[in-house]
Protein backbone atom coordinates (compact mmCIF):
# COMPACT_ATOMS: atom_id res chain seq x y z
CA UNK A 1 0.00 0.00 0.00
CA UNK A 2 1.44 3.36 -1.14
CA UNK A 3 1.04 6.58 0.50
CA UNK A 4 -2.00 7.44 -1.62
CA UNK A 5 -3.42 4.28 -0.34
CA UNK A 6 -3.13 4.97 3.52
CA UNK A 7 -4.48 8.24 3.65
CA UNK A 8 -7.67 6.73 1.91
CA UNK A 9 -7.81 4.00 3.73
CA UNK A 10 -7.38 6.31 6.43
CA UNK A 11 -9.93 8.78 5.48
CA UNK A 12 -12.81 5.91 4.56
CA UNK A 13 -11.97 4.50 7.65
CA UNK A 14 -13.25 7.98 9.86
CA UNK A 15 -15.99 8.59 7.71
CA UNK A 16 -17.56 4.95 7.72
CA UNK A 17 -16.91 4.77 11.67
CA UNK A 18 -18.03 8.34 12.69
CA UNK A 19 -21.29 7.96 10.46
CA UNK A 20 -22.07 4.98 12.11
CA UNK A 21 -21.30 6.93 15.45
CA UNK A 22 -22.96 9.72 14.54
CA UNK A 23 -26.17 7.11 13.67
CA UNK A 24 -26.54 6.15 17.21
CA UNK A 25 -25.68 9.12 19.17
CA UNK A 26 -28.34 11.15 17.23
CA UNK A 27 -31.05 8.86 16.71
CA UNK A 28 -34.36 10.03 18.19
CA UNK A 29 -33.71 6.77 20.63
CA UNK A 30 -29.85 7.41 21.07
CA UNK A 31 -30.26 8.42 24.29
CA UNK A 32 -32.49 5.76 25.95
CA UNK A 33 -30.27 3.15 24.25
CA UNK A 34 -27.09 4.37 25.74
CA UNK A 35 -28.53 4.24 29.38
CA UNK A 36 -29.90 0.51 28.94
CA UNK A 37 -27.44 -0.98 27.06
CA UNK A 38 -23.76 1.19 27.67
CA UNK A 39 -24.32 2.57 31.05
CA UNK A 40 -21.05 2.96 32.42
CA UNK A 41 -21.60 2.53 36.22
CA UNK A 42 -24.68 -0.01 35.43
CA UNK A 43 -22.08 -1.79 33.87
CA UNK A 44 -19.08 -2.04 36.04
CA UNK A 45 -22.09 -3.31 39.19
CA UNK A 46 -22.98 -5.74 37.06
CA UNK A 47 -19.23 -6.99 35.95
CA UNK A 48 -18.28 -7.66 39.73
CA UNK A 49 -21.99 -8.31 41.17
CA UNK A 50 -23.65 -6.99 43.80
CA UNK A 51 -24.83 -9.66 46.86
CA UNK A 52 -26.51 -7.44 49.18
CA UNK A 53 -28.85 -6.49 45.76
CA UNK A 54 -28.87 -10.50 45.28
CA UNK A 55 -26.49 -9.75 41.77
CA UNK A 56 -24.15 -12.21 40.55
CA UNK A 57 -21.42 -11.22 38.94
CA UNK A 58 -20.54 -11.60 35.22
CA UNK A 59 -17.18 -11.70 35.49
CA UNK A 60 -17.63 -14.54 37.33
CA UNK A 61 -20.05 -15.96 35.29
CA UNK A 62 -17.74 -16.29 32.71
CA UNK A 63 -15.54 -18.55 34.59
CA UNK A 64 -18.36 -20.75 34.63
CA UNK A 65 -17.83 -20.69 30.41
CA UNK A 66 -13.94 -20.84 30.28
CA UNK A 67 -13.80 -24.12 32.08
CA UNK A 68 -16.76 -25.33 30.06
CA UNK A 69 -15.05 -25.23 26.69
CA UNK A 70 -11.42 -26.29 28.16
CA UNK A 71 -13.24 -28.74 28.98
CA UNK A 72 -15.56 -29.71 26.25
CA UNK A 73 -12.89 -28.56 23.79
CA UNK A 74 -10.21 -31.74 24.95
CA UNK A 75 -13.29 -34.13 25.01
CA UNK A 76 -14.03 -33.46 21.36
CA UNK A 77 -10.45 -33.32 19.97
CA UNK A 78 -10.60 -36.99 21.66
CA UNK A 79 -14.08 -38.36 20.55
CA UNK A 80 -13.82 -36.65 17.11
CA UNK A 81 -10.65 -38.49 16.33
CA UNK A 82 -12.15 -41.77 17.37
CA UNK A 83 -15.74 -41.45 15.50
CA UNK A 84 -13.24 -40.21 12.57
CA UNK A 85 -11.22 -43.28 13.11
CA UNK A 86 -13.98 -45.29 12.85
CA UNK A 87 -15.67 -43.44 9.67
CA UNK A 88 -12.40 -44.11 8.59
CA UNK A 89 -11.46 -47.46 8.55
CA UNK A 90 -11.51 -50.02 5.93
CA UNK A 91 -11.64 -53.60 8.25
CA UNK A 92 -14.72 -55.64 7.35
CA UNK A 93 -14.97 -56.51 11.23
CA UNK A 94 -15.53 -52.59 11.85
CA UNK A 95 -18.80 -52.08 9.76
CA UNK A 96 -21.35 -51.69 12.30
CA UNK A 97 -19.34 -49.48 14.02
CA UNK A 98 -18.84 -47.35 10.58
CA UNK A 99 -22.72 -47.11 10.10
CA UNK A 100 -23.46 -45.92 14.05
CA UNK A 101 -20.54 -43.39 13.08
CA UNK A 102 -22.02 -41.66 9.98
CA UNK A 103 -25.00 -42.02 11.63
CA UNK A 104 -23.95 -40.23 15.01
CA UNK A 105 -22.05 -37.16 12.59
CA UNK A 106 -25.52 -37.01 10.65
CA UNK A 107 -27.69 -36.62 13.38
CA UNK A 108 -25.89 -34.20 15.93
CA UNK A 109 -24.85 -32.13 13.04
CA UNK A 110 -27.80 -31.71 11.99
CA UNK A 111 -29.77 -31.36 15.46
CA UNK A 112 -29.39 -27.51 16.59
CA UNK A 113 -27.26 -27.40 19.97
CA UNK A 114 -29.79 -25.40 21.80
CA UNK A 115 -32.53 -28.70 21.42
CA UNK A 116 -29.73 -31.28 22.47
CA UNK A 117 -29.54 -29.31 25.49
CA UNK A 118 -33.12 -29.09 26.55
CA UNK A 119 -33.33 -33.21 25.85
CA UNK A 120 -29.91 -33.96 27.97
CA UNK A 121 -30.51 -31.13 30.68
CA UNK A 122 -34.01 -32.07 31.23
CA UNK A 123 -34.42 -35.43 30.09
CA UNK A 124 -31.96 -37.33 31.82
CA UNK A 125 -32.35 -35.87 35.32
CA UNK A 126 -36.12 -37.64 34.72
CA UNK A 127 -34.03 -41.12 34.42
CA UNK A 128 -33.69 -41.38 37.83
CA UNK A 129 -30.18 -42.96 37.44
CA UNK A 130 -28.19 -42.34 40.29
CA UNK A 131 -24.42 -40.66 38.81
CA UNK A 132 -26.13 -40.11 35.34
CA UNK A 133 -29.06 -38.14 36.57
CA UNK A 134 -27.87 -35.97 39.48
CA UNK A 135 -25.39 -33.51 37.64
CA UNK A 136 -25.40 -30.27 37.61
CA UNK A 137 -26.46 -28.50 34.29
CA UNK A 138 -23.00 -27.38 33.71
CA UNK A 139 -21.97 -30.62 33.62
CA UNK A 140 -24.94 -31.50 30.84
CA UNK A 141 -24.04 -28.82 29.46
CA UNK A 142 -20.35 -29.86 28.31
CA UNK A 143 -21.93 -33.09 28.13
CA UNK A 144 -24.06 -32.07 25.11
CA UNK A 145 -21.33 -29.48 23.72
CA UNK A 146 -19.29 -32.27 23.67
CA UNK A 147 -21.73 -34.68 22.11
CA UNK A 148 -22.65 -32.10 18.96
CA UNK A 149 -19.17 -30.30 18.50
CA UNK A 150 -17.59 -34.17 17.90
CA UNK A 151 -20.08 -34.62 14.96
CA UNK A 152 -18.16 -31.08 13.22
CA UNK A 153 -15.32 -32.21 14.43
CA UNK A 154 -15.15 -35.85 13.28
CA UNK A 155 -15.83 -34.39 9.81
CA UNK A 156 -13.31 -31.46 9.98
CA UNK A 157 -10.52 -34.60 10.89
CA UNK A 158 -11.54 -36.76 8.40
CA UNK A 159 -11.80 -34.43 5.40
CA UNK A 160 -8.67 -33.32 6.61
CA UNK A 161 -7.46 -37.15 6.32
CA UNK A 162 -8.79 -37.21 2.52
CA UNK A 163 -7.37 -34.32 1.62
CA UNK A 164 -3.89 -35.90 1.68
CA UNK A 165 -3.50 -36.94 -2.34
CA UNK A 166 -4.25 -40.89 -2.83
CA UNK A 167 -0.15 -41.16 -3.76
CA UNK A 168 0.94 -40.39 -0.85
CA UNK A 169 -0.26 -43.73 0.51
CA UNK A 170 0.78 -45.90 -1.76
CA UNK A 171 4.32 -44.22 -1.42
CA UNK A 172 4.64 -44.76 2.17
CA UNK A 173 3.15 -48.47 1.69
CA UNK A 174 5.74 -48.93 -1.11
CA UNK A 175 8.45 -48.37 0.89
CA UNK A 176 7.25 -51.04 3.44
CA UNK A 177 5.24 -48.87 6.33
CA UNK A 178 2.41 -50.19 8.14
CA UNK A 179 -1.06 -48.67 7.75
CA UNK A 180 -0.28 -47.19 11.31
CA UNK A 181 3.33 -45.94 10.57
CA UNK A 182 1.82 -44.76 7.17
CA UNK A 183 -1.08 -42.75 8.94
CA UNK A 184 1.41 -41.51 11.33
CA UNK A 185 4.70 -40.05 9.34
CA UNK A 186 2.59 -39.68 6.43
CA UNK A 187 -0.78 -38.93 6.12
CA UNK A 188 -1.70 -36.94 9.95
CA UNK A 189 1.41 -35.01 9.28
CA UNK A 190 -0.09 -33.54 6.35
CA UNK A 191 -3.38 -33.48 7.22
CA UNK A 192 -3.04 -31.67 10.73
CA UNK A 193 -2.01 -28.28 8.74
CA UNK A 194 -5.25 -28.26 6.49
CA UNK A 195 -7.60 -29.69 9.52
CA UNK A 196 -6.20 -26.56 11.89
CA UNK A 197 -8.13 -23.70 10.52
CA UNK A 198 -11.22 -25.19 10.43
CA UNK A 199 -10.99 -26.31 14.06
CA UNK A 200 -10.18 -23.47 15.72
CA UNK A 201 -13.43 -22.11 13.86
CA UNK A 202 -15.93 -24.80 14.94
CA UNK A 203 -13.63 -23.84 19.09
CA UNK A 204 -14.92 -20.16 18.64
CA UNK A 205 -18.89 -21.00 18.12
CA UNK A 206 -18.47 -23.88 20.95
CA UNK A 207 -16.95 -21.23 23.20
CA UNK A 208 -19.94 -19.07 22.37
CA UNK A 209 -22.56 -21.85 22.43
CA UNK A 210 -21.47 -22.48 26.36
CA UNK A 211 -23.98 -19.26 26.64
CA UNK A 212 -26.86 -22.01 25.86
CA UNK A 213 -26.72 -23.87 29.45
CA UNK A 214 -28.39 -20.86 30.64
CA UNK A 215 -31.03 -22.20 29.69
CA UNK A 216 -30.44 -25.14 32.19
CA UNK A 217 -30.23 -22.68 35.25
CA UNK A 218 -26.44 -22.96 34.74
CA UNK A 219 -25.05 -19.71 36.23
CA UNK A 220 -23.07 -18.20 33.52
CA UNK A 221 -22.02 -15.20 32.07
CA UNK A 222 -25.04 -15.06 29.79
CA UNK A 223 -27.16 -16.00 32.78
CA UNK A 224 -25.85 -13.57 34.95
CA UNK A 225 -26.44 -10.61 32.87
CA UNK A 226 -29.93 -11.78 32.68
CA UNK A 227 -30.77 -12.12 36.05
CA UNK A 228 -28.83 -8.48 36.24
CA UNK A 229 -31.27 -7.36 33.89
CA UNK A 230 -34.24 -8.43 35.50
CA UNK A 231 -33.68 -7.23 38.43
CA UNK A 232 -32.23 -3.26 37.97
CA UNK A 233 -33.99 -3.06 34.60
CA UNK A 234 -31.34 -2.33 32.74
CA UNK A 235 -29.26 -4.36 29.76
CA UNK A 236 -25.81 -3.47 30.18
CA UNK A 237 -25.18 -6.76 32.01
CA UNK A 238 -25.69 -7.95 28.25
CA UNK A 239 -23.02 -5.49 27.28
CA UNK A 240 -20.85 -6.46 29.85
CA UNK A 241 -21.46 -10.26 28.55
CA UNK A 242 -20.67 -9.86 25.05
CA UNK A 243 -17.83 -7.54 25.36
CA UNK A 244 -15.74 -10.35 28.05
CA UNK A 245 -16.84 -13.29 24.80
CA UNK A 246 -15.21 -11.06 22.38
CA UNK A 247 -12.20 -11.18 24.01
CA UNK A 248 -12.02 -15.00 24.71
CA UNK A 249 -13.34 -15.18 20.70
CA UNK A 250 -10.83 -12.71 19.32
CA UNK A 251 -7.76 -13.72 19.39
CA UNK A 252 -8.94 -17.37 18.85
CA UNK A 253 -10.33 -15.70 15.23
CA UNK A 254 -7.37 -13.82 14.84
CA UNK A 255 -5.23 -16.33 14.93
CA UNK A 256 -7.01 -18.33 12.65
CA UNK A 257 -7.12 -15.82 10.10
CA UNK A 258 -3.52 -15.59 10.23
CA UNK A 259 -3.07 -19.25 9.69
CA UNK A 260 -5.27 -19.37 6.51
CA UNK A 261 -3.41 -16.20 5.26
CA UNK A 262 0.07 -18.19 6.20
CA UNK A 263 -0.45 -21.17 4.44
CA UNK A 264 -1.90 -19.85 1.28
CA UNK A 265 0.54 -17.66 0.82
CA UNK A 266 3.11 -20.66 1.50
CA UNK A 267 0.85 -22.61 -0.94
CA UNK A 268 1.15 -19.33 -3.60
CA UNK A 269 5.28 -19.01 -2.96
CA UNK A 270 5.80 -22.82 -3.44
CA UNK A 271 5.56 -25.16 -5.92
CA UNK B 1 19.65 -68.82 -16.83
CA UNK B 2 19.47 -67.45 -13.26
CA UNK B 3 17.26 -67.28 -10.34
CA UNK B 4 13.68 -66.05 -10.87
CA UNK B 5 12.74 -63.39 -9.18
CA UNK B 6 9.22 -62.66 -10.53
CA UNK B 7 6.36 -64.77 -11.84
CA UNK B 8 3.24 -63.45 -13.09
CA UNK B 9 0.95 -66.80 -13.72
CA UNK B 10 -2.16 -66.32 -15.89
CA UNK B 11 -3.10 -62.95 -13.88
CA UNK B 12 -6.80 -61.93 -13.91
CA UNK B 13 -7.66 -58.74 -12.00
CA UNK B 14 -11.22 -57.39 -12.22
CA UNK B 15 -13.05 -53.53 -10.87
CA UNK B 16 -15.87 -54.64 -10.79
CA UNK B 17 -17.20 -55.91 -13.93
CA UNK B 18 -14.02 -54.58 -15.91
CA UNK B 19 -11.49 -57.11 -16.20
CA UNK B 20 -8.38 -54.90 -16.69
CA UNK B 21 -5.91 -57.49 -16.66
CA UNK B 22 -6.52 -61.03 -18.79
CA UNK B 23 -4.49 -63.84 -17.82
CA UNK B 24 -1.13 -62.56 -17.75
CA UNK B 25 1.90 -64.46 -17.56
CA UNK B 26 5.58 -62.84 -17.36
CA UNK B 27 8.88 -64.27 -15.75
CA UNK B 28 11.67 -61.98 -14.62
CA UNK B 29 15.08 -62.96 -13.72
CA UNK B 30 17.85 -61.87 -11.58
CA UNK B 31 19.67 -58.44 -13.13
CA UNK B 32 17.02 -58.48 -15.97
CA UNK B 33 14.84 -55.59 -16.94
CA UNK B 34 11.56 -55.80 -18.18
CA UNK B 35 9.92 -53.27 -20.25
CA UNK B 36 5.93 -53.02 -20.15
CA UNK B 37 4.17 -51.08 -23.11
CA UNK B 38 0.71 -50.48 -24.29
CA UNK B 39 -1.93 -47.93 -24.84
CA UNK B 40 -2.87 -45.88 -22.12
CA UNK B 41 -5.45 -47.67 -20.04
CA UNK B 42 -4.26 -51.41 -21.27
CA UNK B 43 -3.48 -52.12 -17.73
CA UNK B 44 0.30 -51.44 -17.05
CA UNK B 45 0.05 -49.74 -13.72
CA UNK B 46 -2.51 -52.08 -12.56
CA UNK B 47 -0.36 -55.24 -13.38
CA UNK B 48 2.94 -53.29 -11.36
CA UNK B 49 0.87 -52.46 -8.23
CA UNK B 50 -0.65 -55.99 -8.51
CA UNK B 51 3.23 -57.09 -7.94
CA UNK B 52 3.71 -55.64 -4.76
CA UNK B 53 0.53 -56.44 -3.33
CA UNK B 54 -1.20 -52.57 -3.61
CA UNK B 55 -3.84 -54.67 -5.37
CA UNK B 56 -5.11 -57.97 -4.82
CA UNK B 57 -5.44 -60.32 -8.01
CA UNK B 58 -9.02 -62.26 -8.83
CA UNK B 59 -7.65 -65.31 -10.25
CA UNK B 60 -3.64 -67.13 -11.24
CA UNK B 61 -0.53 -66.92 -9.01
CA UNK B 62 2.39 -64.21 -8.18
CA UNK B 63 5.29 -65.58 -6.77
CA UNK B 64 8.19 -63.57 -5.33
CA UNK B 65 12.07 -65.37 -5.59
CA UNK B 66 9.99 -68.98 -5.61
CA UNK B 67 7.43 -68.21 -2.80
CA UNK B 68 3.47 -67.63 -3.29
CA UNK B 69 2.57 -63.80 -3.34
CA UNK B 70 -1.13 -64.98 -2.68
CA UNK B 71 -0.33 -67.63 0.51
CA UNK B 72 -2.62 -65.88 3.11
CA UNK B 73 0.67 -66.71 5.73
CA UNK B 74 2.21 -63.74 3.80
CA UNK B 75 2.77 -60.41 5.33
CA UNK B 76 2.49 -57.77 2.42
CA UNK B 77 4.49 -55.29 4.64
CA UNK B 78 7.22 -57.43 4.63
CA UNK B 79 7.64 -58.29 0.51
CA UNK B 80 7.17 -55.09 0.18
CA UNK B 81 11.02 -54.07 1.64
CA UNK B 82 12.45 -56.13 -0.75
CA UNK B 83 9.67 -54.57 -3.82
CA UNK B 84 10.32 -51.04 -4.07
CA UNK B 85 7.87 -49.16 -6.26
CA UNK B 86 8.55 -45.40 -8.52
CA UNK B 87 5.62 -43.89 -9.95
CA UNK B 88 5.18 -41.15 -12.55
CA UNK B 89 3.77 -38.90 -9.93
CA UNK B 90 7.23 -38.95 -8.02
CA UNK B 91 4.67 -38.86 -4.42
CA UNK B 92 7.63 -38.07 -2.26
CA UNK B 93 6.32 -36.52 1.16
CA UNK B 94 5.90 -33.18 0.87
CA UNK B 95 6.43 -32.32 4.59
CA UNK B 96 9.49 -34.09 4.75
CA UNK B 97 13.23 -32.96 3.51
CA UNK B 98 14.94 -34.83 0.73
CA UNK B 99 17.14 -36.83 3.29
CA UNK B 100 14.23 -37.53 5.48
CA UNK B 101 12.19 -39.03 2.30
CA UNK B 102 14.79 -41.69 1.57
CA UNK B 103 15.61 -42.08 5.43
CA UNK B 104 12.00 -43.34 6.34
CA UNK B 105 11.60 -46.28 4.88
CA UNK B 106 15.11 -47.56 6.00
CA UNK B 107 14.02 -46.28 9.41
CA UNK B 108 10.84 -47.22 10.25
CA UNK B 109 10.47 -50.02 7.81
CA UNK B 110 13.66 -51.67 8.67
CA UNK B 111 13.83 -50.09 12.00
CA UNK B 112 17.38 -49.49 11.13
CA UNK B 113 19.47 -46.76 13.06
CA UNK B 114 18.95 -43.78 11.45
CA UNK B 115 22.75 -42.66 12.36
CA UNK B 116 24.20 -45.75 9.98
CA UNK B 117 21.37 -44.91 7.33
CA UNK B 118 21.93 -41.40 7.00
CA UNK B 119 25.65 -42.12 5.59
CA UNK B 120 24.26 -44.71 3.18
CA UNK B 121 21.15 -42.08 2.08
CA UNK B 122 24.12 -39.23 1.66
CA UNK B 123 26.00 -41.73 -0.50
CA UNK B 124 22.53 -42.22 -2.51
CA UNK B 125 21.79 -38.83 -3.14
CA UNK B 126 25.67 -38.45 -4.31
CA UNK B 127 25.06 -40.78 -6.49
CA UNK B 128 22.28 -38.94 -7.93
CA UNK B 129 23.63 -36.03 -8.04
CA UNK B 130 21.80 -33.94 -5.27
CA UNK B 131 24.17 -34.36 -2.01
CA UNK B 132 23.28 -30.67 -1.33
CA UNK B 133 20.22 -31.34 -1.25
CA UNK B 134 19.58 -33.25 1.25
CA UNK B 135 17.71 -30.55 3.44
CA UNK B 136 15.68 -28.92 1.01
CA UNK B 137 12.32 -29.90 0.61
CA UNK B 138 10.75 -31.62 -2.10
CA UNK B 139 8.61 -28.59 -3.73
CA UNK B 140 12.34 -26.92 -4.44
CA UNK B 141 12.89 -29.19 -6.86
CA UNK B 142 12.72 -29.59 -10.47
CA UNK B 143 10.87 -32.20 -11.96
CA UNK B 144 13.71 -34.48 -12.55
CA UNK B 145 15.00 -34.17 -9.41
CA UNK B 146 11.92 -34.87 -7.61
CA UNK B 147 12.05 -38.17 -9.55
CA UNK B 148 15.40 -38.96 -8.84
CA UNK B 149 15.06 -38.43 -5.10
CA UNK B 150 11.80 -40.70 -5.53
CA UNK B 151 14.01 -43.69 -7.44
CA UNK B 152 16.71 -42.62 -3.99
CA UNK B 153 14.24 -43.63 -1.55
CA UNK B 154 13.30 -47.06 -2.99
CA UNK B 155 16.94 -47.76 -3.52
CA UNK B 156 17.54 -46.79 -0.12
CA UNK B 157 15.44 -49.84 0.77
CA UNK B 158 17.97 -52.52 -1.57
CA UNK B 159 15.21 -53.81 -3.35
CA UNK B 160 15.37 -57.12 -4.86
CA UNK B 161 13.18 -55.76 -7.06
CA UNK B 162 12.30 -52.34 -8.39
CA UNK B 163 8.84 -51.21 -10.39
CA UNK B 164 8.83 -48.13 -12.69
CA UNK B 165 5.45 -46.88 -13.37
CA UNK B 166 5.89 -43.89 -16.31
CA UNK B 167 8.01 -42.41 -14.49
CA UNK B 168 8.92 -39.79 -17.11
CA UNK B 169 5.76 -39.04 -18.13
CA UNK B 170 5.13 -36.11 -15.75
CA UNK B 171 8.15 -34.54 -16.52
CA UNK B 172 8.77 -31.70 -19.17
CA UNK B 173 10.72 -32.97 -22.06
CA UNK B 174 14.06 -31.03 -20.76
CA UNK B 175 14.13 -33.11 -17.66
CA UNK B 176 13.30 -36.96 -19.29
CA UNK B 177 17.21 -37.57 -19.94
CA UNK B 178 18.65 -37.23 -16.70
CA UNK B 179 16.19 -39.64 -14.87
CA UNK B 180 16.44 -41.98 -18.00
CA UNK B 181 20.09 -41.95 -17.41
CA UNK B 182 19.85 -43.12 -14.19
CA UNK B 183 17.95 -45.87 -15.05
CA UNK B 184 20.35 -46.85 -17.67
CA UNK B 185 23.01 -46.73 -14.94
CA UNK B 186 21.14 -48.67 -12.83
CA UNK B 187 20.45 -51.36 -15.26
CA UNK B 188 23.96 -51.69 -15.94
CA UNK B 189 24.76 -52.43 -12.50
CA UNK B 190 22.04 -55.45 -12.70
CA UNK B 191 19.33 -54.05 -11.10
CA UNK B 192 15.93 -55.96 -11.94
CA UNK B 193 13.41 -54.13 -13.00
CA UNK B 194 10.28 -54.11 -14.52
CA UNK B 195 9.33 -50.92 -15.81
CA UNK B 196 6.05 -49.12 -17.84
CA UNK B 197 7.05 -46.81 -20.26
CA UNK B 198 6.05 -44.74 -23.51
CA UNK B 199 9.81 -44.09 -23.97
CA UNK B 200 10.27 -46.75 -26.45
CA UNK B 201 14.20 -45.31 -27.54
CA UNK B 202 14.74 -46.19 -23.96
CA UNK B 203 12.80 -49.46 -23.50
CA UNK B 204 14.99 -50.68 -26.75
CA UNK B 205 17.79 -50.08 -24.99
CA UNK B 206 17.92 -51.29 -21.74
CA UNK B 207 15.13 -53.86 -21.71
CA UNK B 208 15.99 -58.12 -21.99
CA UNK B 209 12.71 -58.47 -22.89
CA UNK B 210 9.71 -56.40 -23.85
CA UNK B 211 5.73 -57.29 -23.19
CA UNK B 212 3.22 -55.88 -24.99
CA UNK B 213 -0.15 -55.30 -23.66
CA UNK B 214 -3.25 -54.46 -25.17
CA UNK B 215 -6.63 -54.31 -23.29
CA UNK B 216 -5.33 -56.47 -20.29
CA UNK B 217 -4.40 -59.22 -22.75
CA UNK B 218 -0.70 -60.03 -23.14
CA UNK B 219 -0.22 -59.84 -26.81
CA UNK B 220 3.47 -60.34 -27.12
CA UNK B 221 6.66 -60.77 -25.58
CA UNK B 222 10.14 -61.23 -26.47
CA UNK B 223 13.62 -59.47 -27.31
CA UNK B 224 13.23 -55.64 -28.20
CA UNK B 225 14.00 -55.85 -31.47
CA UNK B 226 11.49 -59.07 -32.24
CA UNK B 227 9.16 -56.67 -30.21
CA UNK B 228 10.49 -53.27 -31.95
CA UNK B 229 11.63 -54.47 -35.12
CA UNK B 230 9.61 -57.94 -36.21
CA UNK B 231 6.66 -57.08 -34.21
CA UNK B 232 4.47 -60.61 -35.38
CA UNK B 233 0.95 -59.31 -33.92
CA UNK B 234 -1.82 -56.66 -35.71
CA UNK B 235 -2.02 -54.86 -32.81
CA UNK B 236 1.36 -54.59 -32.09
CA UNK B 237 2.38 -53.00 -35.47
CA UNK B 238 -0.51 -50.45 -35.05
CA UNK B 239 0.48 -49.52 -31.18
CA UNK B 240 4.23 -49.02 -32.53
CA UNK B 241 3.14 -47.18 -35.80
CA UNK B 242 1.38 -44.73 -33.44
CA UNK B 243 3.47 -44.33 -30.99
CA UNK B 244 6.40 -43.49 -33.64
N1 LIG C 1 -8.83 -48.31 -8.74
C1 LIG C 1 -9.49 -48.55 -9.90
N2 LIG C 1 -10.83 -48.73 -9.90
C2 LIG C 1 -11.48 -48.98 -11.05
N3 LIG C 1 -10.91 -49.07 -12.24
C3 LIG C 1 -9.59 -48.91 -12.34
C4 LIG C 1 -8.81 -48.63 -11.15
N4 LIG C 1 -7.52 -48.50 -11.53
C5 LIG C 1 -7.49 -48.70 -12.87
N5 LIG C 1 -8.73 -48.94 -13.35
C6 LIG C 1 -9.06 -49.23 -14.76
O1 LIG C 1 -8.18 -50.23 -15.20
C7 LIG C 1 -7.82 -50.02 -16.55
C8 LIG C 1 -6.31 -50.08 -16.68
O2 LIG C 1 -5.75 -48.97 -15.98
P1 LIG C 1 -4.20 -48.77 -15.78
O3 LIG C 1 -4.03 -47.54 -14.99
O4 LIG C 1 -3.61 -50.03 -15.26
O5 LIG C 1 -3.70 -48.53 -17.27
P2 LIG C 1 -2.30 -48.03 -17.77
O6 LIG C 1 -1.88 -48.98 -18.81
O7 LIG C 1 -1.39 -47.82 -16.62
O8 LIG C 1 -2.64 -46.64 -18.45
P3 LIG C 1 -1.78 -45.29 -18.49
O9 LIG C 1 -0.81 -45.44 -19.62
O10 LIG C 1 -2.82 -44.24 -18.79
O11 LIG C 1 -1.15 -45.11 -17.16
C9 LIG C 1 -8.43 -48.70 -16.96
O12 LIG C 1 -9.58 -48.98 -17.71
C10 LIG C 1 -8.80 -48.05 -15.67
O13 LIG C 1 -9.96 -47.28 -15.83
MG1 LIG D 1 -0.51 -46.08 -15.75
Amino acid sequence: MGRRGVVASALSSVIILGAIFAIFWFAPGGPTVRYFFFNPHLMWQAFVGDPHQGLLSVGKGLVTNLWMFTLSEVLVLILGLLIAWVRLSQSPVLFPFRVLATMYTDVFRGVPVLLVMYMVGFGLPELNLGFISNQSPAVYGCAVLTISYSAYVAEVYRAGVLSVPHGQLLAARSVGLTHTATMRRVILPQAVRTVIPPLLNDFVSLQKDTALVSVLGAIEATRAAQIYGDTVFNFSGYTVAAVLFLLLTIPMTRFTDHLIAHDRNRRLAGT
Amino acid sequence: MTEVVLELAGVVKRFDENEVLRGVSITLHRHEVVCLIGASGSGKSTLLRCANLLETIDAGTISFLGQSLQDPRIDPDLVRHHIGMVFQSFNLFPHLSVLNNILIGPVYSLKRRRAEVREEALALLERIGLRDRADDYPDRLSGGQQQRVAIARSLAMRPTLLLLDEVTSALDPTLVGEVLDLLTDLAHQGTTMLIATHEMNFARDVANQVVYLDSGVLVEQGSPEEIFDHPKHQSTRNFLERVR
